[in-house]
């Protein structure tokens, strides 16, 4: 048996009311690859930045190498080995790779002799794990994958013995992931020990000796990789969850309302998002598009709302169509019937400042019954936000408070009732059940079913599963930017699990 | 995440908070009292009865109240759609341009009730072009705002400067203003209001834009909180992702804000130029478009509370000229302390005690201090 | 010769007049590449200015006149730092404040301390820094061009101007050598890469702040105990501003910084000397034009129009640790 590397016992963590990690107990042993495996919000990236100092658990202890240890601060983790590779890079993009392997480490108070030292030591390290990259580039031209092979770099030029990557292959492309697993075990090799933080069934298949499972900030279950399988860790992973099964009849798909074509949408750092996407939506069903976060699926809906520019492909609303290349605008979207519940209800859908009866127009405010010539029309506006407040049971049922004192699940609801009471012939919803309380989220569930019901098209993205099985018609998977397969709502969770980890894929090429 | 601190009661939040920061502001306004070895409460005695110790003090307090009620304003409407305009020291100046042309042309003309309307909107139009081109410029081009509305006070100044010492400038004249315009250029005072309830007025410069100071307050109010303009403002200033959700054009929203802006920047100078001294000089804006500043802080952007703002410091203007001639030592400078000070805690550290005003309520009664899981939680 | 003469008056006064633009100039850039935004440079050297011509007059010393410039002007700084470091302020509405108060508490408390107007009594002797003869000055006058160039241009100023030209490449050094400019420069590009790192941001702009003050406080002394004989009231006259717009204009750089402040002090310089008087082609180009030429050409720079400023990236924007 190996030794241990570290060691947590009994780690919580909470941030307010939510208990990010509970209870959590994990030995990593040295010189392995140990993977981490876990939803979205699964708690997974709070305890490795718990590892690293960069927030406090609330109870626990910490143990490297044997010895109870006390992690304050990035520094004190630096201290005793332990270099993080996270999510979002931390590099300053206008320096070179030299500059930002040295910041913090530099040594000594002028930077002639620790450059020096650095260029000789970085020379040795990329000869020692075939990490190759120009000392005097600079980070923001250089691509990503190289942009993260800095990071590890800065790692272990700290000396890290222990290297935690969170979601390393988030922003890579196949072939640069393929090039980071064979960095990752030669540093295995070298007698490094590897946490890899993912929630992606392949990686962990491919590159772990052990792996350790997450759901709702509890640790569920330890394994070694070769005696378990895909099939056992996606179960583990999603967990046997009560499913809210709702009601609902037979779907009577209509005519196309909503046709998307060829659409790519790139991200502000050109990465393309959304890659050759096609599909239809029909009146009287409901699509969903599951997939786990980050895959595309966000870009996807905001190119259709109009709210982000798509670079190439057409989208058809009614057969007539939408400028999605040339930033469509949103409020003549609404006017033509295409209402949207955006995923960031706190930034986009909703001005939390506002009285709720303000939110209740936003978007329809220049719809002529809010307005008196350039006037709002209070009365309207209110009795308006009144009537939805009743319909949707929003409560406390005050049309005047501040939107940012309602609870996630009512805030929702006024951001549900706004959209679907417009009777729009095409509702684009994203996650619209996150951070609301069961009660809400039967009720949310409900009214999107009675809207398919009364002959709309309706296209939902969610990353949860449950969700998008229990209410579409239809499934479309996506991973990478691209559909992968689409699916009838009896597809079981760990066929939907498997193409949204890109295994099917994956297989299918090879 | 999106509620940085916990709930209070909305008169702290709006009432306890707010005087708290002002009454720190005067506090240490108090100590440089101190330091130049005056008493303050003396101070704080003379700057009253300067300010309200009869009809004539009244009189210009008010006059000086215009001033900041104007550029309070234009501060605040900028301030509401998340745009700090610095530049209404120069679009007050040149919105005096506008006022000054009108005048020079017609006031030989027309009665003061017909250029005054055409002087309003000729400052307005010289105070929103001013305005315009930062406008333009943070719109489509991405330049920071407050940077080019600072280079903007300065170009108005050598602009200003420039034309009345030049074109503006009559020939036979060696001070550098306009000539004294006729009747027609004059606003009427507003002292018999102040007598008819019984108070004596000398003679003060308090004229018919106090009027029209009042009014654009109710406008801006009507403007921000009940028109179509006002909601898309709104919506701009707290959330650009949100203004864009919901089909807002964000570049035309910033451009007419400033514009708004600028306009009421501009009309401060009717106050001066039209209502008191009766020709434009050099300097004629004293820095009543950076008190703005102050105002549209501790008036916390709403004109409910900018005209009690403006209030204030036209009584420390009036008051402290009462109090520089008692106390040579504190001369009128003291209110630019004061304004300074009223930003420092009215606007950069108006957080300050809020954690232990929260400390105070939550153990006072841990409901109302509302440990707003709810709210904080996703 | 005539002219060569007039060209060397000019240089000269366009060092002069350059200094206090050129130490605010730098100022500024502590802080500003510290990712703190700073508006607050000329109240900072209004305050300097009138600490240092007061405490010369009352000791007769320019050499601690010039600390308690620097002392005061740093609590200024700190002042600032305190409201955008420790409590997250808006840095813009800081740097408002800090202005103002240090234009009303200069006129208030040099009048209450002197009683003359908010002047400080005129300075003389070794309570003003006074001109240096580089060595050789009188030998090699009489040289053709480079006598003169040599002896009236670049001798003769007082100690500060050489500090601040020295200033120029000691910052870059600082910058772009040392252990404390690499930090400094991360910090205002990517504050969470620096805590990441585990080096302190809010001790890390602290620092950054109080390097700013420094320099102001050394701008403000040399305008009040070197430059003049004495403190007068708004001495600094928007320098602080110009210095920002120089700032800018040097894309935050050390050496351009340099160049942009000669060319605004040269405008400055060139608008005094040839006040009214026509020119060749152009004609007679207005006074107020000349001094307005720095703040017009910054507009253009910030358009975009003559290459782009981008100033640090987490310029103005308060370090949250993220969830």
């Amino acid at each position: 048996m190996a030794e241990t590397a570290i060691e947590l016992i009994g780690i919580e963590k909470s941030f307010g009311a939510v208990r990010a990690n509970r209870d959590i107990h994990l030995e990593v042993a040295r010189g392995t690859i140990h993977g981490i495996i876990g939803e979205n919000g699964a708690g997974k990236s709070t305890l490795m930045s718990i590892l690293y100092g960069f927030y406090q658990a609330d109870s626990g202890e910490i143990r490297v190498g044997g010895k109870p240890t006390v992690i304050r601060t990035p520094n004190d983790a630096i201290a005793v080995g332990i270099g993080m590779v996270h999510q979002h890079f931390m590099l300053v993009e206008n320096f070179t790779v030299l500059e930002n392997v040295i910041l913090g480490a530099e040594g000594e108070a002028l930077l002639k002799t620790s450059i020096a030292k650095a260029r000789s030591e970085l020379d040795r390290l990329e000869r020692e794990y075939g990490l190759e990259v120009d000392p005097d580039a600079i980070i923001e031209e250089l691509p990503v994958g190289l942009q993260q092979r800095v990071e590890i770099l800065k790692a272990l030029y700290r000396g890290a013995e222990i290297l935690i990557l969170d979601e390393p292959t988030g922003v890579l492309t196949p072939a640069e992931a393929d090039h980071l697993f064979r960095i990752l075990s030669q540093l295995k090799q070298q007698g490094k020990t590897i946490v890899l933080i993912t929630h992606k069934l392949r990686e962990i298949m491919a590159i772990t000796d052990n792996v350790s499972v997450m759901r709702q900030g509890t640790m569920v279950a330890t394994r070694e990789t070769r005696k378990t399988t895909v099939e056992e860790l996606a179960e583990l992973m999603v967990g046997r969850r009560v499913l809210l099964r709702v009601e609902k009849g037979e779907a009577k798909p209509g005519e196309v309302k909503l046709s998307v074509r060829d659409l790519t949408v790139k991200d502000s750092r050109g990465v393309t998002m959304v890659d050759n996407v096609s599909f239809d939506v029909r009146a009287g069903e409901i699509v969903g598009i599951a997939g786990v976060a980050g895959n595309g699926q966000s870009e996807l809906i905001e190119a259709i709302a109009g709210v982000r520019k798509a670079e190439s492909g057409s989208v058809m609303l009614d057969g007539t169509p939408i400028h999605v290349t040339g930033g469509a605008d949103p409020g003549e979207l609404r006017d033509r019937g295409l209402a949207h519940v955006p995923e960031d209800r706190h930034q986009v859908g909703l001005v939390l400042a506002f009285e709720q009866n303000e939110n209740s127009i936003l978007g329809y405010h220049d719809d002529p019954q809010y307005l008196s010539g350039p006037f709002l029309n209070i009365d309207a506006i209110r009795d308006n936000a009144k009537d939805k407040i009743g319909k949707y049971d929003i409560r406390p049922a005050d049309c005047r408070l501040k939107t940012a004192n309602f609870s996630g699940g009512n805030q929702q609801k006024i951001v549900l009732a706004r959209e679907i009471e417009q009777d729009p012939g095409v509702l684009i919803v994203g996650q619209p059940t996150r951070g609301v309380d069961v009660g809400a989220i039967e009720f949310i569930h409900k009214r999107l079913i009675a809207m398919r019901d009364q002959g709309k098209a309706v296209l939902l993205i969610s990353v949860e599963l449950d969700e998008i099985r229990s209410l579409s018609d239809r499934i479309l998977v996506m991973f990478a930017g691209r559909v992968v397969g689409e699916r009838g709502p009896e597809a079981t969770e760990g066929e939907l699990g498997l193409l949204m980890a890109g295994v099917e894929r994956k297989e299918a090429a090879e | 995440m999106s509620t940085p601190y916990a709930k209070l009661p909305a008169w702290a939040d709006y009432g306890l908070i707010p005087l708290l920061n002002l009454i720190v502001a005067f506090l240490v306004a108090g100590l440089v009292v101190l330091l130049v070895g005056e008493s303050p409460v003396r101070a704080a005695g003379i700057l009253v009865k300067g300010a309200f110790g009869g009809g004539q003090n009244i009189a210009y307090t008010l006059y000086y109240a215009t001033n900041f009620i104007f550029t309070g304003l234009a501060v605040a409407v900028a301030f509401h759609c998340g745009l700090f305009n610095i530049g209404g020291e120069g679009q007050a100046y040149v919105g005096g341009l506008g006022v000054a042309l009108v005048c020079l042309a017609f006031d030989g003309t027309f009665p003061w009730w017909i250029n005054f309307p055409l002087a309003i909107i000729g400052s307005a139009l010289a105070g929103a072009l001013w305005a315009f081109i930062p406008a333009w410029l943070q719109a489509k081009r991405g330049s920071h705002i407050v940077i080019t509305t600072i280079m903007f006070n300065f170009i108005a100044a050598s602009l200003m400067v420039y034309l009345l010492v030049g074109p503006l400038k009559p020939a036979a004249s060696m001070a550098p203003q306009t000539r004294t315009f006729l009747e027609g250029g004059q606003l009427p005072k507003l002292g018999w209001l102040l007598e008819s309830v019984g108070l004596a007025v000398r003679s003060a410069p308090l004229n018919v834009s106090f009027l029209l100071a009042l009014a654009m307050a109710v406008l801006v109010w009507a403007t921000i909180w009940r028109t179509k303009l006002g909601y898309e403002i709104r919506t701009m200033g707290f959330s650009a992702k949100a203004a864009r959700y919901a089909g807002i054009n964000e570049s035309r929203i910033i451009i007419i804000t400033m514009m708004i802006s600028g306009a009421l920047a501009g009309m401060m100078s009717l106050n001066v130029i039209m209502g008191d001294q009766h020709h434009m000089a050099i300097d004629f804006v004293t820095g009543a478009g950076f008190v703005g500043i102050a105002v549209a802080l501790m008036g916390r952007s709403h004109p409910v509370g900018i005209v009690p703002a403006a209030i204030l410091f036209g009584m420390l203007y009036q008051g402290g000229a009462d109090l520089s001639f008692e106390m040579p030592n504190i001369s009128r400078d003291m209110i630019v302390i004061i304004q300074g000070l009223v930003i420092l805690f009215a606007g950069a550290l108006e957080h300050m005690f809020r954690p232990a005003v929260q400390t105070i309520f939550a153990s006072l009664s841990p409901r109302s201090a509302g440990l707003s899981a709810k709210a904080g939680a996703r | 010769m005539e002219a060569y003469t007039t060209l060397l008056q000019l240089a000269d006064a366009t060092i002069r007049v350059s200094v206090p633009l050129l130490l605010a100039c730098l100022a500024g850039l502590y802080s500003e590449r510290s990712g703190i935004f700073d508006i607050g440079l000329e109240g900072k050297m209004l305050a300097g200015a009138f600490a240092a011509a007061s405490t010369a007059a009352v000791t007769g010393s320019a050499w601690v006149g010039l600390l308690v410039g620097i002392l005061v002007s740093v609590a200024f700084a700190l002042v600032h730092g305190f409201t955008s470091i420790t409590h997250r302020g808006n840095q813009i509405v800081s740097g408002v404040a800090i202005n103002f108060i240090a234009a009303g508490s200069t006129i208030i408390l040099g009048q209450a301390w002197f009683q003359q107007g908010g002047r400080t009594p005129s300075l003389s002797g070794a309570a003003r820094f006074g001109e240096i003869k580089l060595p050789g000055a009188d030998a090699i006058r009489q040289i053709p061009i480079i006598g003169p160039l040599y002896s009236d241009v670049l001798s003769g100023h007082s100690i500060l101007v050489y500090f601040a030209y020295f200033m120029v490449p000691f910052t870059w050094w600082v910058l772009f050598r040392t252990r404390f400019g690499l930090r400094l420069r991360a910090v205002g590009e990517n504050p969470a890469a620096v805590d990441t790192a585990g080096i302190s941001v809010a001790w890390l702009r602290y620092r950054a702040v109080i390097c700013t003050g420094v320099l102001t406080g050394i701008a403000g002394a040399y305008l009040s105990i070197a430059q003049q004989a004495g403190f007068v009231k708004d001495m600094s006259a928007g320098r602080g501003f110009i210095a920002l717009a120089a700032l800018i204009f040097a894309k935050w750089k050390p050496v351009p910084a340099m160049f942009a402040c000669l060319l605004f002090g040269f405008l400055d310089a060139f608008s005094i000397r040839y006040q009214g008087i026509a020119l060749p082609t152009i004609g007679k180009v207005p006074v107020q034009l000349m001094q307005a030429l720095p703040y017009i050409l910054t507009v253009i720079l910030l358009a975009g129009f003559i290459g782009k400023a981008i100033p640090p990236r987490a310029g103005g924007v308060p370090y949250v640790k993220e969830r």
